[in-house]
C-alpha cells in the first residue's frame, strides 16, 4: 500500500514538471509565432511596450522560481533576493564588456556573461549562507534584508573601468584613478552606463528552461526531500540524520545563482542599470509573486510572476489606473493571505470551491 | 568639538529609533510577529501632524496629540483586520500580511497626500549654544532625548506595575496560561498595539522635526533601522530597545562622519550581523535553548 502510494506520488511530480516546461515552451512558441505573423502582415498583435517587457519577464520568472526554492521547498523567508540579482548584473555587464574583444559573437558573449553573474550570485550566497542560515526564522529574514541592503550600498559606491594599464575598481570617485582615454564600466551612483545590449528574449527562455531544470530536478531528488523535511520539522529531519548546514546552503546557493543568472540577462537588457533597481522592494515584488503563486509551486510562480508583471506594466498606460496599481497589489496580497490562512475563510473558501478527496485528506 | 557634535547628534537619533524600536520590541514579545507596516504608521503620524499643523494652523502640542489618537486608532485597527484572524496561522503568513499592510499604507498615503515630499515644519525650533560658534544643540534633539527617556521610564512602570503591563508580561511568556488565568489576551494584544503605533506617531513627529523631508516612503527606512536596533539590542526586551536605539544612532552618525556618507547603512546592517552571529539574541535579549 505503501509503496504503492509512493509511486503514485513520485510519477505525478515528474508529470506535473513536464507540464511546466510544456507551458513554457507553449508560451514562448505562441509569442514567436505571433511575432513572426506580425512582420508578415504588418499588423500590431504584440505592442512594442509589451515587446520590451519579454526580456524582464523571462527575469522576474527566474526569480520568483528561484526564490520558491528558499521559500517554499527550504521554508527559509529571503528579504535580499534582489541583492543576488544585483550581484548577477553587475558582474555580468563588467563580464560581457570584458568580453567585447575576445568573443566577438554575441549570444556566446552573453551566455558566459550570465555564468559569470551566476557564479557571482553563488558566491554572494554563500558568503551570505554561511553565517546566516545559522539564524532561525524572522532574525534570518532580517539578515538576508541586511545583507540586500549592503551589497545595494556598496555597488552604489563602485567605480569600475578599464584602460590602457588594465581593470580598475575603486571604492570613491576620487580613488578612482581612470586613464583618459579609458571606459567607465560602472560608475558610483550612476550605475553601469553604455551597455551593450545582448539580452534576447530566447536567452530569457533558455534561462528559464535550465532554472526549471535545475530547481525540479533537486526537488525530486534525495537532496529534495531532505530539503522539504527540514523545512516540515527541522529537529526531526536532524535526528535522522540530515546534515542542516549542508542541505540549506544547497538550496540557498542554488536560489542565489539563478538569481545573479537572470540578474545578468536583466542588467544586459538595458543600456543603464543603477544599483537602486535592486532595492528591497524588489525582493518584495519576487516575494509577492512567489506567495500569489503559491508556497512551494514551481508552476503556480511562473504564472504569477508572468501576470504580475506585465498587468501592472500594462495599465501605466490607463493614467488614472497606474496610481492604485499598487495599492490592488497590496489588498489583494493580504487578502489572499488572510483567505489562504484564517481557519474560518478557508472553510468558507472550501465550501465555495470544494476541494478534490486527495488534497482535502493530505490538508 | 566635532566629535562631541556627532555624539550628540548621534544620541538624539538613536533616541528617536529607541522610540520606534520599542514598538517592534513590544509587538514581537507578545504576538510574535515583525510589524513591518510599524514604520508606515511614523510616516502617516508625521502627516497627520504635518496637515494639523500647517493646513489647520493648530499649534504643535496638539498636532502631536492628533498624530498619536489616529495612529493608535490605526494600529488598532490594523491589527483587528489583518493580524487577528492570522493568530494560528504559520510566522511567514503574518510577515508577507504586514508587508502588505505595509504597502498598503504607503500607496494610500502616496494617493491621499501625492508622492511630492513636504517640508516638515519642526514642532520646536532653534537651538541652544553650549560654545558659541562652536557646539550647540537643537531643541529638537533635546526634545526627543527628553521623550525617550519619558518614555522609556513609563514604560517601564508601565509593564511593572500596572494590571495591563502585568497581563502583557503574562501574555508574552506563555499565551495559553495567561488565558487561563482569566487575561483577555486579544485585549491585551490590541493593547499592546495601540501602545506601539502612539509611539510610532510621536518618533514621526520628532523625526521629521530633526530632518525636515516627509514622503510616503519616509517611514520605510527608519522602520527598518529601528528594527534593527529591536534585534541588535535584543528583541523583547524594552531595555535592550534603548540600548539598540542609542548605539544604532551613534554608529549611523559616527559612520556617516569618518566612514562614508554613502556607505553609513553598509555599517549599521554590517554591525548588525556581527552581533547577531556573536549573540544570537541580541545584547540583552533572553537566549531561550529549544525544547525538543
Amino acid at each position: 500500500m505503501e509503496k504503492r502510494l509512493n509511486g503514485k506520488r513520485l510519477s505525478k511530480a515528474s508529470r506535473s514538471g513536464f507540464i511546466n516546461y510544456g507551458i513554457v515552451i507553449a508560451a514562448f512558441a505562441l509569442i514567436q509565432i505571433l511575432l513572426v505573423v506580425q512582420k508578415l502582415l504588418g499588423v500590431t498583435l504584440v505592442s512594442n511596450s509589451l515587446q520590451s517587457l519579454l526580456v524582464p519577464t523571462c527575469c522576474y520568472i527566474v526569480m520568483a522560481v528561484s526564490l520558491n526554492l528558499t521559500v517554499g521547498i527550504l521554508g527559509e523567508l529571503s528579504l535580499g533576493h534582489a541583492g543576488f540579482m544585483s550581484l548577477g548584473a553587475f558582474s555580468g555587464i563588467v563580464a560581457s564588456f570584458l568580453l567585447a574583444d575576445v568573443i566577438p559573437f554575441a549570444p556566446l558573449r552573453l551566455a558566459l556573461s550570465m555564468i559569470v553573474g551566476a557564479a557571482f550570485g553563488a558566491v554572494g550566497g554563500v558568503i551570505v549562507g554561511v553565517p546566516v542560515l545559522r539564524l532561525q526564522g524572522d532574525y534570518l529574514a532580517i539578515v538576508t534584508l541586511a545583507f540586500g541592503q549592503i551589497i545595494k550600498n556598496i555597488i552604489m559606491v563602485l567605480y569600475v573601468g578599464v584602460d590602457e594599464k588594465g581593470f580598475h575598481i575603486a571604492a570613491s570617485s576620487e580613488r578612482f584613478n581612470l586613464a583618459e582615454d579609458g571606459t567607465a564600466i560602472i560608475k558610483g551612483p550612476m550605475g553601469a552606463v553604455g551597455v551593450t545590449k545582448l539580452a534576447s528574449f530566447t536567452a530569457g527562455f533558455v534561462l528559464i528552461l535550465i532554472t526549471l531544470v535545475v530547481v525540479q530536478n533537486l526537488v525530486n531528488s534525495r537532496s529534495g526531500r531532505a530539503i522539504m523535511a527540514l523545512r516540515d520539522n527541522r529537529i526531526a529531519a536532524e535526528s535522522v540524520g540530515i546534515n542542516t548546514t549542508k542541505y540549506k546552503l544547497m538550496a540557498f546557493v542554488t536560489s542565489a545563482a539563478l538569481a545573479g543568472a537572470a540578474g545578468a540577462l536583466f542588467g544586459l537588457n538595458y543600456s543603464s542599470t543603477v544599483a537602486s533597481k535592486f532595492d528591497f522592494n524588489a525582493s518584495i515584488l519576487v516575494l509577492v509573486f512567489v506567495v500569489l503563486g503559491g508556497l512551494g509551486s514551481i508552476r503556480g510562480s511562473i504564472i504569477a510572476a508572468a501576470l504580475l508583471y506585465v498587468l501592472p506594466e500594462l495599465l501605466r498606460q490607463f493614467g488614472d489606473i497606474a496610481d492604485y496599481r499598487m495599492l490592488v497589489y497590496a489588498i489583494v496580497l493580504i487578502l489572499v493571505m488572510l483567505a489562504t490562512n484564517n481557519d474560518q475563510l478557508k472553510a468558507l473558501v472550501g465550501r465555495i470551491i470544494p476541494k478534490r478527496k486527495g488534497a482535502a485528506s493530505h490538508g | 568639538m566635532s566629535f562631541l557634535n556627532n555624539v550628540i547628534t548621534g544620541i538624539s537619533l538613536g533616541s528617536i529609533y529607541a522610540i520606534i524600536a520599542l514598538g517592534y520590541t513590544m509587538v514581537y514579545g507578545i504576538a510574535k510577529m515583525l510589524n513591518f507596516a510599524h514604520g508606515d504608521v511614523i510616516m502617516v503620524g508625521a502627516y497627520v501632524c504635518f496637515f494639523a499643523m500647517g493646513s489647520f494652523n493648530l499649534p504643535p502640542v496638539v498636532g502631536v496629540l492628533l498624530a498619536v489618537v489616529v495612529c493608535t486608532v490605526l494600529g488598532m485597527v490594523i491589527e483587528r483586520l489583518a493580524y487577528k484572524p492570522l493568530r494560528a496561522a504559520p510566522s511567514l503568513a503574518v510577515l508577507i500580511t504586514a508587508i502588505g499592510v505595509s504597502y498598503l499604507l504607503q500607496n494610500s498615503a502616496q494617493i491621499l497626500w501625492g508622492a511630492a515630499t513636504k517640508t516638515f515644519r519642526p514642532i520646536v525650533e532653534g537651538s541652544l549654544t553650549l560654545v558659541p560658534g562652536q557646539l550647540s544643540v537643537s531643541y529638537v534633539a533635546i526634545l526627543s532625548v527628553v521623550c525617550c527617556v519619558v518614555v522609556m521610564v513609563g514604560l517601564t512602570l508601565f509593564t511593572g506595575q500596572t494590571k495591563m503591563g502585568k497581563a502583557m508580561r503574562a501574555c508574552s511568556e506563555d499565551k495559553g496560561a495567561a488565558q487561563l488565568m482569566g487575561i483577555d489576551v486579544n485585549a491585551t494584544i490590541s493593547m499592546t498595539f495601540a501602545i506601539g503605533s502612539a509611539l510610532a506617531a510621536l518618533a514621526g513627529v520628532l523625526m521629521c522635526s530633526a530632518y525636515p523631508v516627509l514622503s510616503p516612503t519616509t517611514g520605510s527606512m527608519p522602520g527598518i533601522r529601528a528594527f534593527t536596533a529591536a534585534v541588535f539590542g535584543g528583541i523583547g526586551s524594552v531595555p535592550g530597545a534603548l540600548l539598540g536605539g542609542i548605539l544604532l544612532g551613534v554608529i549611523e552618525t559616527f559612520g556617516k562622519a569618518y566612514i562614508s556618507t554613502d556607505l553609513s547603512d553598509a555599517v549599521v546592517f554590517a554591525v548588525l550581523i556581527i552581533v547577531l552571529l556573536v549573540r544570537p539574541a541580541g545584547l540583552m535579549g533572553k537566549y531561550v535553548p529549544e525544547k525538543v
